[in-house]
């Protein structure tokens, strides 16, 4: 077959096909479902809106191996329980100037931090911005307790962070996307489709347009967040969702933003605004 | 083992080193035309980057090279079946010699989008029309030379099966 001057549209014609072709192999991924992660009951949701980008929201879990799936099993086989444990100590440990702990203030966290973490970011009404989980630990820490903040990716953060997160394990992702959060989603999405770095690509590139094929020896996901700090293979620990958006952003050469950065903080908005439903997995394992 | 695996997939994406420029050409003997100087006509380059014709052998290097093409990242290739992962982004290129002369693959190589239009996700590879925020050690750099996108064009006029 000789090439053309069709050839546009031909690649046109053919990229479309790949896509339908896509969705075969979802459902047939979703049919063959090995089990559920451990305290999950649905890795697959339908968006509450038809406004959004996917028909179907997946969890990171369905595009992992087995030998990964079954690590998040079971909780004993879960590394990632280690920093939940952790927190679970650090919880009542008293620090700083006013001689307080996190229970100094909100005793039972069974009771005080159900339902939290799968709120998060939340807007800060007095501070008049968004906080994390992050920042809102640290918050506590600096004014609540005048202890020092905690580093982001340190591991008393990444326990803590875990630690309440698990607390909302199960818990449908249910982030606050209306008033003041509006310009913050925004931002985030605007992030989260420009091209960037010298492989000119964006978050959607690889995670919208693409997730479930192979990118060499990685299975792509939708690049979901709900099972955040997850402990990852390659890292050998636990690690922050900022730490992987850098990663991601490395990987097609750009400057990453900064972990904390209000860069960062609003694509963490958007990314929980678009998993909304997703149940909450922490302490996920990926590889 | 698993451990291994892992480790190749961390590798997986193109790597965080300036290897583009490691293996540079001999500026002499090649002459490369400058990325900002290539023009694409009706989705085709005619004349050659360089005028020192591709090689092959070093093409195919270059089309699994991580750090270099990476082609296999997104395109599965059966002459490369003893390489494990191969990737399902784009079309497998068996038989790409079929389908395309010289002068379309180099508009291809060197800039995608100009061929495929501005959606694709496939990188331009010797054109500075490139994202926002490169990473420093990036900037104003090609992701491949103009030998090297000589080469893999040689090596994928030998895929016609
Ligand atoms: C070149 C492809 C590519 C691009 C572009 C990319 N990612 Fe990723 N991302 C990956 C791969 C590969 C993984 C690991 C496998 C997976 O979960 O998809 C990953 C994983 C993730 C994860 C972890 C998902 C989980 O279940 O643990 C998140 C979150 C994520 N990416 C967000 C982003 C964001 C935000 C951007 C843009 C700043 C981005 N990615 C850009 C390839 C990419
Ligand atoms: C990140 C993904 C990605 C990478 C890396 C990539 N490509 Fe592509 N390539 C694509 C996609 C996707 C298409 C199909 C056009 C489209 O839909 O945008 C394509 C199309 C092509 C085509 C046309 C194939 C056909 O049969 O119509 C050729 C030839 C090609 N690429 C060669 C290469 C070579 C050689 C390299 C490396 C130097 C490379 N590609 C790297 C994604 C990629």
């Amino acid at each position: 077959m000789k090439a053309t001057a069709k050839t546009k549209a031909l690649c046109a014609l053919f990229a479309g096909v790949m896509l339908s072709a896509t969705s075969v192999t979802y459902m047939q991924t979703v049919k063959a479902e090995e089990g559920l992660p451990s305290g999950i009951s649905k890795v697959m949701v339908k968006p509450a809106t038809d406004d959004g980008p996917l028909d179907e929201i997946f969890s990171g879990w369905h595009f992992r191996s087995k030998e990964t799936k079954n690590l998040q099993k079971d909780d004993f086989e879960n590394p990632g329980y280690l920093w939940v444990e952790q927190g679970e100590e650090l919880w009542s440990a008293v620090d700083g100037a006013k001689d307080k702990s996190c229970k100094s203030c909100h005793d039972d966290p069974a009771k005080s931090m159900k339902g939290v973490g799968a709120n998060m970011p939340k807007w800060d009404a007095k501070l008049k911005r968004p906080l994390t989980l992050e920042q809102r630990i640290n918050t506590c820490r600096t004014k609540g307790m005048e202890a020092k903040e905690w580093k982001w990716e340190s591991s008393q953060m990444l326990s803590m962070t875990a630690f309440i997160r698990n607390l909302s394990r199960g818990m449908p992702m249910n982030v606050q996307a209306d008033g003041p959060m509006k310009p913050w989603v925004e931002k985030g999405k605007n992030i989260y489709y420009t091209r960037v770095g010298q492989l000119n690509m964006s978050c959607s590139n690889c995670h919208e347009d693409n997730y479930g094929k192979y990118i060499r020896a990685d299975h792509l996901s939708q690049g979901q967040s709900n099972g955040f700090p997850t402990y990852r293979l390659k890292w050998q620990k636990l690690g922050s969702l900022h730490r992987r958006f850098k990663g991601c952003m490395k990987n097609i050469r750009s400057t990453p933003y900064k972990v904390g950065s209000d860069e960062f903080v609003a694509l963490e908005i958007y990314l929980a605004q678009r998993g909304k439903g997703l149940q909450i997995e922490t302490p996920a394992v990926r590889n | 083992m698993k451990k291994a695996i892992y480790t190749i997939a961390a590798c997986a994406l193109m790597g965080a080193t300036a290897a583009s420029n490691a293996i540079s050409i001999n500026a002499a003997s090649a002459n490369p035309v400058t990325p900002d100087k290539v023009k694409i006509v009706d989705g085709e380059i005619k004349s050659p980057l360089t005028n020192k014709p591709g090689n092959a052998a070093d093409g195919r290097n270059w089309f699994a090279n991580r750090k270099l093409g990476n082609c296999l990242a997104c395109h599965a290739n059966q002459d490369m079946s003893k390489k494990p992962f191969h990737g399902e982004i784009g079309p497998a290129v068996d038989a790409v010699a079929t389908r395309y002369s010289p002068a379309q693959l180099r508009a291809i190589l060197v800039n995608a989008k100009s061929v495929f239009g501005d959606q694709t996700i496939m990188p331009g590879f010797y054109t500075t029309d490139a994202g926002q925020r490169i990473a420093k050690k990036f900037k104003g750099k090609t992701i491949l030379n103009g030998q090297q996108v000589e080469d893999i064009i040689a090596y994928l006029m030998t895929l016609k099966k």
